[in-house]
């Protein structure tokens, strides 16, 4: 994603003389239009992503919309203190975009993974934290973090076109099945190993939820799940305060409560062995194999 | 050197405030009040002052009563429930109080912030961030003082209110001097020292500084914590201690012989 993400803020930040970007000195090999786009608007922070987000702070109060760019774990966690006194208590318009959000680094290893941002960031006040799942979901990330003008977190991964054709929002339904037995729910690109789970299932219904926090169900995924009773939430992210606990906490506020809920979710390092993100994501269960094992319990 | 009539005025209503709140800081307040009133005195309507160092927040209220940004019945408000008030400056309720500050090592990088947007929209305007010694321990303020030389921010104003002692020792015991001239004028800045209790000499040593050159700007402001109240000067105890009420008279006859000596 970080490609099309590169190419719709060079067009953005052209049209639009209150963007800036800044970058913790990451980038290589996809920012390069966004320099040539932005001009002096392009900040190369260094090293240093505390004072990137200090400095967009201050940018932002008088009067920018300001991008800090680096890989998800450096750009959350490191300046996790400055994301919430500078930005978010002052509800400003500084959007941390990181990229390879969940297992994303693969065998670059735990310090480059970013499993707990979610959790994290949205905690805090006046944050939406957008993970786009396709590609085509960045741009409508990215027109929804503009436009509202507010705190925001991206969480880039490696993302592919959807399947079929989609009216994107922030809750998409990707597979509709004419009677459907199981609810899927994905966050993120974790989406593409359900899809290939799901293949040639006529039984479920697989959305993906672009947000978190988010306001409320669709009426097509509350309806689904009226239908099925049986929830799987799947995550590249821990379940304390991911996606699986988002929807558990909206199904009660809903007065929903499905016959099944399951968590798909990251587990940290279980084996303490290190790989790719396929590996990652077989330790934890949230492989292709591992998911349709969980539709096969609750079919 | 002689107080100003404001100078004591100031003092009279700080120690007033935190008399009445029970409340600790006052070394701190006294330390960086008279910069306070030097920068509130030099700066324009668009430009703003960032008090890094949070916790001297009474000095910033007292000095934004004095310019009538804060009224009697709201400053008598300090440290109560419901208050806009507290005991480090809160967030989004007056103009000349724009960020919530009291967690060290923040407002350097966010006047930095403030420097680069008025430089990209071209305007002429400063930006002053008033830091602690131990301000200068944090690694944002290194941070920032690299970015600040590299972006040549030389719109920007950082004003070190120098004590020499920080929250639980003397700040050369601790991590050394960390608000030395040459290690600042080395890394980039244009520095300067000043007396940061004479208001007027300050305003002029800034002033001069402004057009010295295209560096980011750094005055060492040599303070004494508890500045003015005999009793409490240079002691560390004063940044935590409140005042009993035989304490506080004590304070006041202290201010009343300021300019005696």
């Amino acid at each position: 994603m970080r490609k099309e993400f590169s190419s719709i803020i060079s067009r953005k930040i052209k049209a639009n003389e209150k963007l800036v970007f800044m970058t913790g000195d990451l980038g290589y090999n996809a920012l390069e239009p966004v320099i040539e786009a932005a001009g002096e608007r392009f900040i190369n922070a260094g090293v240093a992503e505390q004072n990137m987000v200090g400095v967009a702070a201050g940018m932002a109060y008088k009067g920018f919309n300001v991008f800090t760019y680096s890989i998800a774990p450096f750009a959350v966690y490191r300046c996790f203190e400055q994301i919430k006194i500078d930005v978010c208590i002052h509800n400003l318009p500084v959007y941390i975009v990181g990229n390879g959000g969940g297992y994303g680094y693969g065998i670059m290893g735990a310090t480059h993974h970013a499993i707990e941002d979610i959790a994290c960031l949205s905690s805090l006040p006046n944050m939406t934290c957008w993970i786009p799942a396709f590609v085509e979901d960045v741009d409508y990330c990215l027109n929804k973090i503009v436009d509202e003008k507010k705190p925001a977190y991206l969480r880039l991964g490696l993302g592919k076109p959807y399947p079929n054709p989609v009216a994107i929002s922030t809750i998409n339904q990707v597979i509709s099945s004419e009677s459907p037995e199981i609810t899927i729910i994905a966050m993120g690109p974790i989406v593409h190993n359900a899809l290939e789970a799901i293949a040639g299932k006529q039984t479920i219904d697989l959305f993906t939820i672009l947000a978190v926090p988010f306001l409320k169900f669709s009426d097509a995924l509350k309806t689904s799940i009226e239908r099925t009773r049986k929830v799987i939430v799947i995550e590249e992210h821990v379940g304390r305060g991911g996606m699986a606990e988002q929807v558990l906490s909206r199904l009660a506020n809903e007065s929903l409560f499905p016959d099944a809920f399951v968590s798909m979710h990251a587990k940290g390092y279980p084996s303490k062995l290190y790989g790719n993100q396929s590996f990652h994501q077989t330790e934890s269960g949230l492989d292709v194999a591992s998911i349709q094992n969980e539709i096969s319990k609750l079919s | 050197m002689k107080y100003t009539q404001t100078q004591i005025d100031l003092r009279r209503k700080l120690l007033s405030l935190y008399y009445g709140a029970n409340a600790g800081h006052i070394g701190s307040s006294l330390s960086c009040i008279d910069v306070l009133i030097a920068l509130f005195g030099i700066k324009t309507d668009a430009e703003r002052v960032i008090l890094s160092k949070g916790h001297a927040a009474a000095a910033l209220y007292c000095v934004l009563n004095h310019i009538g940004e804060i009224d009697d019945l709201t400053l008598e408000t300090f440290y109560k429930n419901g208050t806009k008030l507290s005991a480090h400056p809160s967030a989004n309720s007056f103009l000349n109080i724009p960020f919530a500050l009291g967690s060290l090592g923040h407002g350097f990088p966010i006047a930095c912030g403030i420097a680069q947007a008025n430089q990209l929209l071209k305007n002429s305007d400063y930006v002053y961030v008033v830091m602690s010694d131990g301000d200068t321990n944090e690694g944002t303020t290194w941070e920032a003082a690299h970015y600040a030389v590299a972006k040549k921010l030389s719109n920007l104003m950082v004003i070190i209110d120098k004590n020499n002692l920080q929250g639980f020792g003397r700040t050369m015991d601790i991590l050394g001097d960390t608000a030395n001239n040459e290690v600042w004028s080395h890394i980039g800045f244009e520095v300067i020292e000043a007396d940061g209790h004479d208001v007027a000499q300050f305003k002029e040593r800034l002033q001069l500084l402004k057009g010295s050159s295209d560096k980011p700007k750094l005055i060492i402001a040599n303070t004494i914590k508890g500045k003015g109240v005999d009793y409490m000067e240079n002691k560390m105890e004063w940044h935590y201690l409140p005042m009993n009420a035989e304490q506080y008279t004590q304070a006041l006859n202290s201010l009343s012989t300021l300019n005696n000596a």
